[in-house]
């Protein structure tokens, strides 16, 4: 038998913890984001001096859990008393601050992969096409890099997000209260884990559909060439008659 | 109210399984235990831990071999987190969890006790050397009943320690409710996962009290790396925490939880019990 009235109540409890979830979401990754823009510029300098480095960050970030990026922030850097002298303590010492911190250097390792698989994809020509009208370095990167780069990497970037979000539930591990953690924490008074773990499910599921429909609405946005023309209706109709192409332009 | 329903059911198919066993002419008794799974955190010395050979020891294994020799039970010990524990025991990952678990009331709605076999105090911890100097070395064990008004007057005294500081506990425990209940509104409490990790937590600086069981932090603070902390205040004892620590069973394997609960009069009667609490915790914790 279904419980709606421990449900509803158990859902509201969750909804509580969502501006922490969200705001530790939105600080890692736009963190991330303006972190991966440095990391990217690096990775694609030709310069091995700034390239070794970005490779290496990525390799590492890339290459660990998340979790023991987490712990190692949290429980261990806590362990060196330089560390709690220095000015970074201020936001090492909370837990939430922990947890951005290694939530946004985590997903600036992926998203510096991700932009650079986008501006390898530029068409050389374009670039060489920006060149051959004169067009300044800024002015390259303003009209054609940046804006060819960023439709390439949107789909990918959802997904990166999406993640993000799950991953977010680690910080209940390091003493966070976000949804995940408040939901452990009404399993642990109640004993009933099916019941919260859904509605914790349902709460993560509903936000990444939003993530998912603001990206493809940006998607939609920054492809109008992409986009169907809209035919006009006459034509149409001519078209599902079974007129060939050649009559159309005839009576156009 | 699932959990009388999946109950109710259960007995239906008991009873089922009983008549399908008539009907092939023979007589079916409660199941006959030969060999139990046991769940424990391995991770709360000196009750359990993990030994550095990957194995399970501390005083619960130890008093669990003793049972089941007494019984003739092949035991198999389980590594789990307490967290999810009384979860998994209700799914039948296992048959019975061991692991300094408290009685208490909301507890005894979901899962079944064997008698208690210790009766421990909790305390406070500090590192912050000030901190020490102003709550005092623990010593004396105070006794609080669990009545709030007989309480009032020591709860009143913590509460002006504690008042604006950051309180660490496990999440989930007797000692979380009663942290919660009495210090929530003047101090910010944070739950951890396992107990070693607000030590950690102490030693770092980022929360200035602990509150756990004397037990643990008598081993623990035996470690060199945690010399810094001390337990201070009063030792709080009494019928506060209930009866003790006990045995959880599923609620429907009732002559399972009495088998253990005559081994366990046994260990207790013929002091075992008290030979392997004064081993693991230097004192006479029996209840």
């Amino acid at each position: 038998m279904i419980d709606f009235a421990f449900l509803l109540d158990t859902l509201l409890k969750l909804l509580s913890a969502l501006p922490t979830t969200l705001t530790l979401f939105f600080s890692s990754l736009s963190l991330g984001l303006l972190l991966s823009f440095a990391i990217v510029g690096m990775r694609v300098s030709r310069c091995p001096l700034l390239s070794y480095p970005a490779r290496c960050y990525i390799m590492i970030f890339r290459g660990t859990p998340l979790i023991i990026q987490m712990y190692l922030i949290y429980y261990g850097l806590g362990q060196f008393p330089v560390v709690r002298d220095s000015f970074a303590w201020v936001v090492l010492r909370s837990p939430y601050g922990c947890a951005v911190v290694s939530l946004a250097l985590c997903t600036a390792g992926y998203t510096a992969e991700i932009i650079r698989g986008g501006l390898l994809s530029i068409p050389y020509g374009q670039i060489e096409a920006g060149q051959a009208i004169g067009m300044s370095r800024l002015a390259l990167l303003r009209r054609i890099i940046a804006p060819v780069t960023l439709r390439q990497v949107l789909p990918a970037y959802s997904t990166e997000a999406i993640l993000m979000l799950k991953a977010t539930a680690l910080a209940s591990l390091i003493t966070v209260w976000d949804v995940t953690g408040i939901a452990q924490q009404i399993i642990q008074r109640t004993y009933r884990t099916m019941e919260v773990f859904a509605c914790a499910a349902f709460i993560y599921l509903v936000l990444n559909y939003i993530i998912v429909r603001a990206m493809r609405w940006l998607e939609h946005r920054l492809t109008p060439h992409l986009r169907e023309r809209p035919v006009h209706t006459p034509t149409k109709a001519k078209l599902d008659a079974g007129s060939n192409p050649k009559s159309l332009r005839s009576s156009l | 109210m699932t959990t009388i329903k999946i109950k109710a059911l259960t007995k239906q198919v008991k009873f089922a399984l009983i008549g399908v066993a008539l009907l092939c002419a023979s007589v079916s008794e409660a199941k006959e235990w030969t060999a139990v799974t046991i769940a424990t955190e391995a991770a709360y010395p000196p009750w359990n831990m993990t030994l550095p050979g990957g194995t399970i020891g501390g005083f619960e294994p130890e008093l669990m071999a003793d049972l089941c020799a007494r019984m003739k039970l092949k035991c198999t010990l389980q590594a789990q987190d307490w967290d999810g524990m009384i979860p998994s025991l209700q799914a039948g990952k296992f048959d019975l969890i061991m692991d300094a678990i408290v009685i208490t009331p909301e507890r005894e709605k979901v899962i079944a006790f064997s008698r208690p076999y210790a009766a421990t105090q909790g305390v406070l911890a500090a590192s912050d050397p000030e901190l020490i100097a102003r709550a005092g070395v623990a010593g004396e064990v105070v006794k609080l009943t669990g009545d709030a008004a007989l309480d009032k007057p020591y709860i009143d005294q913590m509460r002006t320690l504690l008042k604006g500081k950051t309180i660490g506990i496990s999440s989930g425990t007797a000692y979380t409710q009663f942290v919660e209940t009495n210090f929530k509104d003047i101090a910010s409490i944070r739950e951890y996962k396992k107990s070693d990790e607000h030590v950690l937590d102490l030693q770092a600086g980022r929360i200035d009290f602990s509150f756990d069981d004397v037990t643990f932090f008598s081993s623990v603070l035996d470690m060199p790396e945690n010399k810094s902390v001390s337990m201070v205040g009063s030792k709080i004892g009494g019928p506060i925490w209930g009866p003790g620590e006990a045995l959880g069973f599923r609620q429907d394997t009732p002559e399972l939880k009495a088998k253990f609960d005559e081994a366990l009069s046994a260990a207790l009667a013929d002091g075992t019990v008290k030979r392997l609490t004064e081993k693991w915790f230097k004192a006479d914790i029996t209840p």
